[in-house]
């Protein structure tokens, strides 16, 4: 069993194997929940917690759990978790609950959790899994909030709209008019919207990878270039 | 290999012993938040509807079950304002069929004169940025049937403007308006038939005193 790097694990998470943009997993809410950046902020830190949970407890009972009964274990796992975030939302960001609705206890069914559960945290430390729930929740998270930004500019022409439904009144002065008297653009608020704007992301992402893969190949030759001594 | 198989069982319950138990303490320690979250809802909705100082009892507890065709079928709690014991607006929780997208459930309170004193969405699924004029955050809309009554205007002109009637709809929305409109109508006319009812029912109600 290879042990990856902290580093390499954070950079897997955000980047080379982000749920959202590289495994594709938890499309559902990632397409239905980012219709605004507050929305998307919102389901993706839940999740984000769900991993921690899941991926510590996972972690922690991995030398012990019977293999033929994993699975079961880790459903049973992630059910009561999100089962207590749910409840612990409805009580404390209520607002925030109302508005992601359904969408919370559906974190139980998003594949990342479970695959993060069955690829990594059963095979490695507790802080090992610590780094990669965190790493992956927030890449989730960052894929969640890029799609809500572009949708909500694009759609409200605003960003930030209703921040204070989770971060409480104070944070009303945050919302960001991008254009006054804007009349919408009702595609990107409709789940079209949703794909097109993942579709751009991952064309994005790729175009940035090949970039970045061309710049490194042609360090090579020149390295190789290089007289030898 | 049965010893096995006991292991595992007896692994399986204990973590959902575990499961359930964390879930058992969660709930315990945020069941009175949520209940009085869900009460704040209400009576927030309650108020937009109805200003908090224009009646004097407890209306979330002052409630009536009533089932009717009129207000969607099935059953649907009215909240009774009263000042002095006397009978102020009845807000219906009422459910439109006829939405674009499935039910819309709404809050219509009427005064006790018959005039609309307000009408709120609780609840419906139209298409964002046609048919979610009629949130009162997105659009103005809403708020023109305050003060209308059955009279006011006539009961046939309780409907959208491509019916006929007196009432706007929207660019591209006509049925999501349509069942609105209806719906408001319907509970004025119910209104009009049972307003006694409406407000007799549960006398024995300790809301209702105090």
């Amino acid at each position: 069993m290879s042990t990856r790097s902290y580093r390499r694990i954070v950079a897997d998470g955000f980047w080379y194997n982000n749920p959202g943009l590289v495994q594709l997993l938890g499309l559902c809410p990632l397409l239905a929940i980012s219709g605004t950046v507050v929305n998307a902020l919102g389901l993706g830190l839940a999740t984000t917690l769900t991993l921690v949970a899941s991926n510590l407890s996972v972690s922690a009972i991995r030398n012990w759990v019977r293999p033929e009964i994993r699975i079961p274990v880790y459903v049973l796992i992630i059910a009561s978790v999100v089962t207590a975030i749910e409840l612990a939302m409805n009580a404390y960001f209520h607002e925030l609950y109302l508005i992601l609705g359904i969408f919370i206890p559906l974190i139980v069914t998003n594949c990342a959790i479970i695959g993060r559960a069955e690829a990594f945290a059963s095979k490695n430390s507790m802080p090992r899994a610590l780094v990669d729930a965190l790493a992956m929740g927030l890449g989730f998270t960052a894929v969640l909030v890029a799609l809500g930004g572009l949708r909500e500019a694009l759609g409200q022409g605003t960003l930030f709209a209703q921040a204070h439904l989770m971060f409480g009144d104070m944070a009303r002065g945050l919302t960001l008019t991008l254009v006054e008297d804007y009349r919408g653009f009702l595609l990107a608020v409709l789940p079209p919207g949703a794909f097109i704007g993942l579709g751009l992301l991952l064309a994005l992402k790729n175009a940035v990878d090949e970039h970045l893969e061309r710049r490194a190949a042609r360090r090579r030759t020149a390295m190789a270039e290089q007289p030898q001594t | 290999m049965i010893r096995n198989v006991v292991i595992s069982a007896l692994l399986l319950a204990l973590f959902g012993l575990t499961g359930a138990a964390l879930v058992a303490a969660v709930h315990q320690g945020t069941q009175a938040r949520i209940e009085a979250n869900r009460k704040a809802d209400t009576l927030e909705r309650l108020h937009a509807i109805l200003p908090e100082g224009e009646y004097d009892n407890a209306i979330t507890q002052d409630t009536v079950r009533l089932s009717h065709p009129l207000l969607g079928g099935g059953e649907r709690t009215v909240y009774r304002a009263r000042r002095d014991g006397r009978p102020v607006a009845a807000v219906f929780s009422v459910v439109a069929h006829g939405g674009y997208a499935g039910d819309i459930k709404l809050l219509v309170g009427v005064r006790a004169d018959g005039r609309v004193a307000g009408v709120r969405v609780v609840e419906h699924h139209e298409t964002p940025g046609l048919g979610d004029g009629i949130e009162a955050d997105k659009s103005d809309w809403i708020r023109g049937f305050d003060g209308r009554s059955l009279g006011d205007p006539p009961r046939e002109d309780w409907a959208v403007r491509r019916d006929g009637g007196d009432f706007d709809q929207f660019t591209g929305a006509t049925i999501t308006p349509r069942a609105v409109v209806e719906a408001v109508r319907d509970t004025l006319i119910y209104f009009r038939d049972h307003r006694d009812q409406v407000f007799a029912q549960n006398r024995q109600n300790p809301g209702e005193a105090s």
